[in-house]
């Protein structure tokens, strides 16, 4: 043997033991895979009817965030007075710096679409329901992350755009009593954004929350091997046959997930090269521009803020929204029927009537709230006139609903808390909608255009 | 049975010191990282010395006429019966910066429309509380600002506006 066929033999190692004697390179690549996935899959596991791959592009997304965050970080310079003039820089001299910048910003765009998707998908596949109750608690902590690493993310440019949008959505700390202003000041580094909270914001997203979220996925993956795997789709009322036809995962499941990967990495790379990212003038803390919007993911919150005390925009309705989704796997559901979409045939039409009831409301809600506001400009909103009162108008409504869609369709409970998830989804949809398409100069509601 | 109970307990106790130690250790670091963190906000403060600011003499200001100050952050307003008030710049609803728009004789927010009068007070929500203040002094005919002292409030009453004559 040369040296170099020594060397070679070494790196190699005497590796598994395994049944295919050949010499096919891929074998390497089979073995590494199988340290982390089942030799075997269910058939019915694979296909993009259940699964669409939304988990595997989120994860594509993150790595290719890390990689295009890693690049990038040779040229930004975390600091008031240069982060600007990097951003520009890295847009108008670095070789691909703009198309890398481009990619980066819509990867993080996407992931926030894909990680929502894929939220409903585990929603609406039952595939919340114990034993994978905690790794849906885990996927709202890694949503959480996703969420706050957009918005750190968004503030590193310092242009008008970003600095604003995290003053506003900042300032709703305000309203948080006790902890609300201290926690603020932390974050920000002082009273309002300025060079410290560069920095945190700096420290957060180009460190702490990315090793969180790779440290997290992992945590999310070991789960889903814990749980046999994920969910057999099955059509409503369907008994599943045992033992359950299985496919080898390499091939069958691999080349699928390879597929998909690529084909987001397409998709990305076609975006970035015709879409660029957004860059505002400098950051000047002595002019707002008109209109001053929060960052698109946050604004369905802004959009109730234009409703309610800030009180129940910022903290009420967030608190008890989180809290449902926390609760959602441990409540006593009388009907779990995992692994088939929307439940049963009437699980169907329930979410599909949840979802135009949550959409025509709120968009009728808003309108209401709108002539109200405009009737009555006389006087400070205050906690019980532009808190409560609405608060409990709208816990009447989405309570009549439930009962509504209980009673009279004679559902389930698990069926009447599936209406209840796609109400208030579709609720909050319609706010971001309006939010961002439907608000114009000042505020005030147009036709976008 | 005696035994086995005392070993039992022995190994909760021995259990219940380890995660003892742990919390300790714990909040150890926890302290470490908030002392760490700590200097930074004087690094980054503003100067405290330029608080107060000479905004000018009392004669420079018309009666109901509204002036910014950039480096201190705020605006003089001049009300029409002649007393001042020094109004902070940032809007109460979301901390957007608030511009004097003349021609409507108020301030009104780009961010989420609320208007506020020359003496501070809402006039359109959401903002919920009138804009804050500055402490003002009038020494020799000159109007001092000190930034340092922020009131917040939620209206505007007569005793808030400093008068030249009365100082
Ligand atoms: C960074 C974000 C996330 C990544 C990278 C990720 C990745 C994945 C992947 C690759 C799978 C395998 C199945 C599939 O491809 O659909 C999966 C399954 C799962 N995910 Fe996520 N996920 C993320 C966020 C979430 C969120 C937000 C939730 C819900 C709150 C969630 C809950 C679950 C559950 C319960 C399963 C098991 C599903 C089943 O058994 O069918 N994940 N995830
Ligand atoms: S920040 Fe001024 S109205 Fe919202």
């Amino acid at each position: 043997m040369s040296t170099l066929q020594r060397v070679w033999a070494s790196i190699r190692g005497s590796g598994p033991v395994t049944n295919s004697s050949s010499n096919d390179p891929r074998k390497y690549l089979r073995n590494f895979l199988l340290h982390f996935r089942p030799a075997e899959v269910p058939e019915r596991s694979i296909g993009f009817a259940l699964t669409a791959y939304l988990g595997v592009a989120s994860t594509v997304l993150l790595v290719m965030l890390i990689l295009s965050g890693l690049m990038l970080k040779f040229v930004y310079e975390p600091s008031a007075t240069h982060a600007y003039a990097s951003i520009v820089y890295i847009g108008s001299e670095v070789p691909f710096g703009q198309l890398l910048r481009n990619l980066h910003r819509w990867s993080g765009y996407a992931l926030l679409v894909t990680a929502f998707l894929h939220l409903l998908r585990v929603f609406y596949t039952g595939a919340f329901h114990g034993p994978r109750q905690f790794n849906w608690i885990i996927g709202l902590a890694l949503m959480a992350l996703v969420l706050l690493s957009n918005f750190t993310g968004y503030l590193l440019p310092w242009d008008q755009i970003s600095y604003w949008a995290v003053t506003i959505s900042t300032s709703l700390l305000d309203y948080v009593p006790g902890i609300g202003t201290p926690l603020k000041e932390l974050i920000l580094g002082g009273p309002e954004p300025g060079p410290a909270t560069l920095l945190n914001f700096y420290a957060l997203h180009t460190a702490i929350l990315p090793l969180s979220l790779v440290f997290l996925v992992l945590f999310h993956f070991w789960r889903i091997r814990m749980a046999h795997g994920i969910v057999v789709r099955r059509a409503p009322d369907e008994r599943l046959t045992s033992p359950l036809p299985m496919v080898r995962t390499v091939p069958h499941l691999v080349t699928r997930e390879a597929a998909a990967a690529l084909l987001v990495v397409a998709a990305m790379l076609a975006l970035s090269m015709t879409l660029d990212a957004p860059l505002a003038e400098q950051a000047n803390p002595g002019m707002s521009p008109n209109p001053t919007k929060a960052p698109w993911f946050f604004m369905g919150i802004q959009e109730i803020l234009m409703h309610l005390h800030p009180l129940f925009a910022a903290l009420v309705i967030p608190a008890c929204l989180l809290a449902f989704l926390l609760c959602l796997p441990y409540l006593r559901h009388d009907a779990p029927a995992t692994g088939v979409w929307f439940g049963s045939k009437r699980g169907r039409r329930t979410v599909l009537a949840a979802a135009i009831a949550g959409c025509l409301l709120t968009a009728g809600g808003v309108l209401l709230s709108e002539a109200v506001l405009s009737a009555d400009t006389a006087s400070p909103p205050t906690v019980l006139r532009n808190g409560l009162i609405p608060f409990l108008a709208i816990v009447a409504v989405v309570a009549g609903f439930y009962a509504m869609i209980k009673k009279a369709l004679d559902a389930s409970k698990s069926e009447a808390v599936q209406a209840l998830f796609t109400f208030l989804t579709s609720a909050f949809l319609t706010l971001t909608l309006i939010g961002t398409w439907f608000r114009g100069a000042g505020m005030q509601l147009v036709w976008p255009g | 049975m005696a035994m086995q109970e005392k070993k039992t307990s022995r190994r909760t106790f021995l259990n219940a010191l380890w995660v003892g130690v742990g919390a300790l250790s714990l909040a150890e670091i926890g302290f470490l990282i908030s002392r760490f963190l700590k200097p930074r906000e004087q690094r980054f403060a503003e100067n405290t010395a330029d608080a107060v600011i000479a905004a000018g003499s009392v004669d420079a200001f018309d009666p109901g006429s509204v002036t910014a100050f950039v480096r201190g952050k705020f605006y003089l307003a001049r009300l029409d019966n002649g007393g001042f008030l020094a109004l902070s710049r940032t809007c109460t609803h979301l901390g957007c910066t608030v511009p004097w728009v003349d021609d409507e004789k108020r301030f009104v927010c780009p961010c989420h429309a609320s208007a506020f009068s020359i003496n501070g007070e809402v006039l359109a929500p959401p903002a919920p509380r009138a804009l804050d203040l500055f402490d003002i002094r009038i020494e020799n005919g000159q109007v001092l600002v000190d930034t340092g002292k922020r009131t917040k409030r939620v209206g505007f009453e007569a005793a808030q506006a400093v008068y030249p004559g009365r100082a």
